[in-house]
C-alpha cells in the first residue's frame, strides 16, 4: 500500500501541534526560567537551585519525601505482596481485593476528607468522633492527641492515608504476576519438601522479580509527586511539607517563579531516570508478549 | 474429621488476616458514609460508629445535609462542572491520540521511529514543569478560569499516554488483515474506521475509563488553570475549599465527600475489569 506522502503528518498534526505547546515549550521555558530571579527579569545563575537545597522549608520537604519513600513503598509494595499471595488461597478473594482496591476510585481530595474524619480530635473532655482518638482514648485511657499537628504522629498519619489509596493498586499488579507462575513450579518444590515459607522466598519471590521492580519504581514516582493528600490534610504545616506543595506555594502564594521553576526542574531529574528504566521494562515484557 | 479441623485451625490466620484487613481497609469510607446521613447534632455529639445501637430510630437520619451542600454549598454546581469538564476531556484526546497512533503504527514515513520515542519519552516530565509557562500563556490568551482552557490542558497531558497504550494496541492487530483490506482496495482512513477502531473496543474502553477517573479525581491541573474562579470549579475543587471554609463541620464535609465520590464508585462497580485494566495500563503515566 503506497502511502500518500502528505496522509500521516494530517493524522499527526493534532496530536503534535498540542504536545508542543502544552509539553514541549512548558519543559523548555520552565528550564529557562528558572536561572532567573522570582519575576523572571534578572538572571541570577545558580541562585534558585542553592536555595532549593539550602533553606529549611526545602530541606524538611526532602526529608519528608524521603520519609515517604521509605515507608510508603516498603508498606504498600510488601502489603501487596502479601495480599496477592495470600487472597489467591481462599474462595472469597474478589470480595477481599474488591474492597482492598476500592480506594483508587476515588480522588485524593476525597481521600483526604476520609482520612481527616479518622483523625479528628476534640479536646479530652468532648466525646471524640474521629475514630482513631475514640479507639486510642477508649482501649488506652490515654489523652487525645492531634495526629495530624503533633509532629511526631502526622507524617505518619499522612502516609497512612496513602498507603490505604495504593496498595490495591500494588495488589492488582503483583497478583496477576503470582498468576502466572506454572503452579506445577510450586508442586513441584512442595513434593520436595519445602514448606511454605521456604517456596514464598525461595520460588516465588524470585520469579516475581521483574513485576516488583515496576510496582517499585511505580510508587516511587508516586511519593516523589505527592501534592494532594499533603494539600488537602495539612497544606504542608507542622512540618509536613513536600516538594510538590512547596513548588505550588512558591508559584502561587510567593509568586517566585524562578525558585517554582527550580524545584519543578528537581522533581523532574528525580524522575527521569526512574520513569525511563519503567518505560524500557514494560516495553521489554510487551515484546516478550 | 480431625483431618477437616486441623486444616481449619491451619488456615485460621490466613482468613484472620484478610478478613481484617478488608474491614481495616472498608471502615473509613463506612464512617464517611454513615456521617453523611446522620444530623449535625448527633455528628457532633457521638462517633459515627454508635448508629449501630439505634438502626431502628429513623430520627437518627436526615438527607438534609446532602440538600445543604448540594444547594448552598454549590457542590451541585460543581457536579454539573466536573462533567462539563470530564466528558470532552475524556474525548478529545482519545480521538486525536487514535489517529496518531495509526499512524505510528501502520503508516510509512521518515522518522517515524525517533517521533514515537519522543512522544515516549514525554511520559516522563511531570505536570509541574508546565504550570509555570502555560499559565502565563493562558493569562494572556484569557484561558484561564475557562472550560476551554482546561480541556485542552487535560488533552495535552493525556496525549502521551493515550498515543503509547493505543500505538501498542493497534500495532500488535494482525498484518494479514491489513494486507487484505488493503488488497481490496481499501485506503488508510477506511482501515482505520472500518478495521482498528471495532477491533480496539476493550482498548478505547479501558483507555477511555482511565482518563475520565482521571480528569474527574484531578484537584492540581483545576487548582492551576481555573484557580479561584468559583463558578467554573470541578468537585475536588469545591471539596477542598469546603475543607477549609466548614472546617469542623463533619456532617456537610462527609456528604460533600461522598457526592465526589459517587459517580467514580459507579464506574468502578459497573464496569470493574475495564478499570482494573485501565489503572494497570496507566502504571506507566507520568
Amino acid at each position: 500500500m503506497r502511502t500518500a506522502r502528505f496522509l500521516p503528518w494530517l493524522y499527526l498534526a493534532p496530536a503534535l501541534l498540542i504536545l508542543a505547546f502544552f509539553l514541549v515549550y512548558p519543559v523548555l521555558s520552565t528550564l529557562y526560567l528558572s536561572f532567573f530571579d522570582k519575576n523572571s527579569e534578572r538572571f541570577v545563575g545558580l541562585a534558585n537551585y542553592i536555595w532549593s537545597f539550602t533553606s529549611k522549608d526545602m530541606q524538611i520537604a526532602f526529608r519528608n519525601n524521603l520519609l515517604w519513600v521509605v515507608f510508603f513503598v516498603s508498606i504498600t509494595v510488601s502489603l501487596g505482596l502479601i495480599l496477592a499471595v495470600m487472597a489467591d488461597r481462599v474462595r472469597y478473594e474478589v470480595v477481599v481485593k474488591s474492597l482492598i482496591f476500592l480506594p483508587m476510585a476515588i480522588s485524593f481530595a476525597g481521600a483526604g476528607v476520609i482520612w481527616k474524619f479518622v483523625y479528628a480530635y476534640a479536646p479530652a473532655n468532648r466525646p471524640q468522633i474521629g475514630l482513631l482518638n475514640a479507639i486510642w482514648t477508649g482501649l488506652f485511657h490515654a489523652k487525645p492527641i492531634g495526629w495530624l499537628v503533633n509532629r511526631s504522629t502526622n507524617n505518619p498519619a499522612l502516609i497512612a492515608a496513602g498507603v490505604w489509596i495504593w496498595v490495591g493498586f500494588c495488589m492488582v499488579i503483583l497478583s496477576a504476576a503470582y498468576k502466572g507462575i506454572p503452579k506445577e513450579l510450586l508442586e513441584a518444590a512442595r513434593i520436595d519438601g519445602a514448606n511454605e515459607w521456604q517456596i514464598f522466598w525461595g520460588v516465588i519471590l524470585p520469579l516475581m522479580k521483574p513485576t516488583l521492580a515496576v510496582v517499585t519504581t511505580t510508587m516511587v514516582i508516586n511519593v516523589l509527586k505527592v501534592f494532594d493528600i499533603v494539600y488537602v490534610m495539612t497544606n504542608g504545616n507542622y512540618d509536613t511539607e513536600v516538594i510538590a506543595n512547596r513548588m505550588y506555594k512558591e508559584m502561587f502564594h510567593f509568586h517566585d517563579f524562578g525558585r517554582a521553576s527550580a524545584i519543578a526542574v528537581i522533581l523532574l531529574l528525580a524522575i527521569v531516570p526512574i520513569m525511563a528504566a519503567n518505560i524500557r521494562r514494560f516495553q521489554e515484557q510487551e515484546a516478550i508478549r | 474429621m480431625k483431618r477437616v479441623a486441623s486444616r481449619f485451625l491451619a488456615r485460621l490466620p490466613l482468613h484472620a488476616v484478610l478478613l481484617g484487613l478488608g474491614l481495616l481497609w472498608l471502615t473509613p469510607t463506612v464512617g464517611l458514609l454513615v456521617s453523611s446521613f446522620r444530623p449535625p447534632d448527633a455528628v457532633r455529639s457521638s462517633g459515627w460508629w454508635t448508629v449501630v445501637a439505634h438502626l431502628g430510630d429513623r430520627a437518627q437520619f436526615t438527607l438534609a445535609n446532602y440538600r445543604e451542600i448540594l444547594t448552598a454549598q454549590g457542590m451541585g454546581r460543581a457536579f454539573v462542572n466536573s462533567l462539563i469538564i470530564t466528558i470532552p476531556s475524556t474525548i478529545i484526546p482519545i480521538a486525536i491520540a487514535a489517529f496518531a497512533a495509526y499512524a505510528f503504527a501502520w503508516m510509512e514515513f521518515r522518522g517515524r521511529q525517533v517521533l514515537f520515542v519522543v512522544v515516549v519519552g514525554l511520559l516522563v516530565v511531570p505536570l509541574q514543569m508546565t504550570l509555570i509557562p502555560l499559565l502565563r500563556v493562558y493569562n494572556h490568551l484569557r484561558l484561564a478560569g475557562s472550560f476551554v482552557g482546561i480541556w485542552l490542558a487535560h488533552t495535552g497531558y493525556g496525549l502521551p499516554f493515550a498515543i503509547y497504550l493505543l500505538r501498542n494496541f493497534f500495532g500488535a492487530l494482525p498484518r494479514d488483515l491489513f494486507e487484505a483490506a488493503f488488497l481490496d482496495g481499501a485506503s488508510h482512513t477506511t482501515a482505520f474506521f472500518r478495521l482498528v477502531l471495532p477491533l480496539s473496543v476493550p482498548a478505547l474502553a479501558s483507555l477511555a475509563i482511565f482518563q475520565f477517573l482521571w480528569v474527574w479525581n484531578d484537584l492540581l491541573v483545576a487548582l492551576i488553570y481555573l484557580g479561584g474562579t468559583e463558578r467554573v470549579a470541578p468537585l475536588t475543587l469545591k471539596l477542598t475549599s469546603l475543607v477549609n471554609s466548614l472546617g469542623q463541620e463533619w456532617h456537610l464535609l462527609t456528604a460533600a465527600a461522598f457526592v465526589s465520590m459517587a459517580l467514580p464508585l459507579v464506574v468502578f462497580f459497573a464496569l470493574q475489569r475495564y478499570f482494573v485494566r485501565g489503572i494497570l495500563a496507566g502504571a506507566v503515566k507520568g
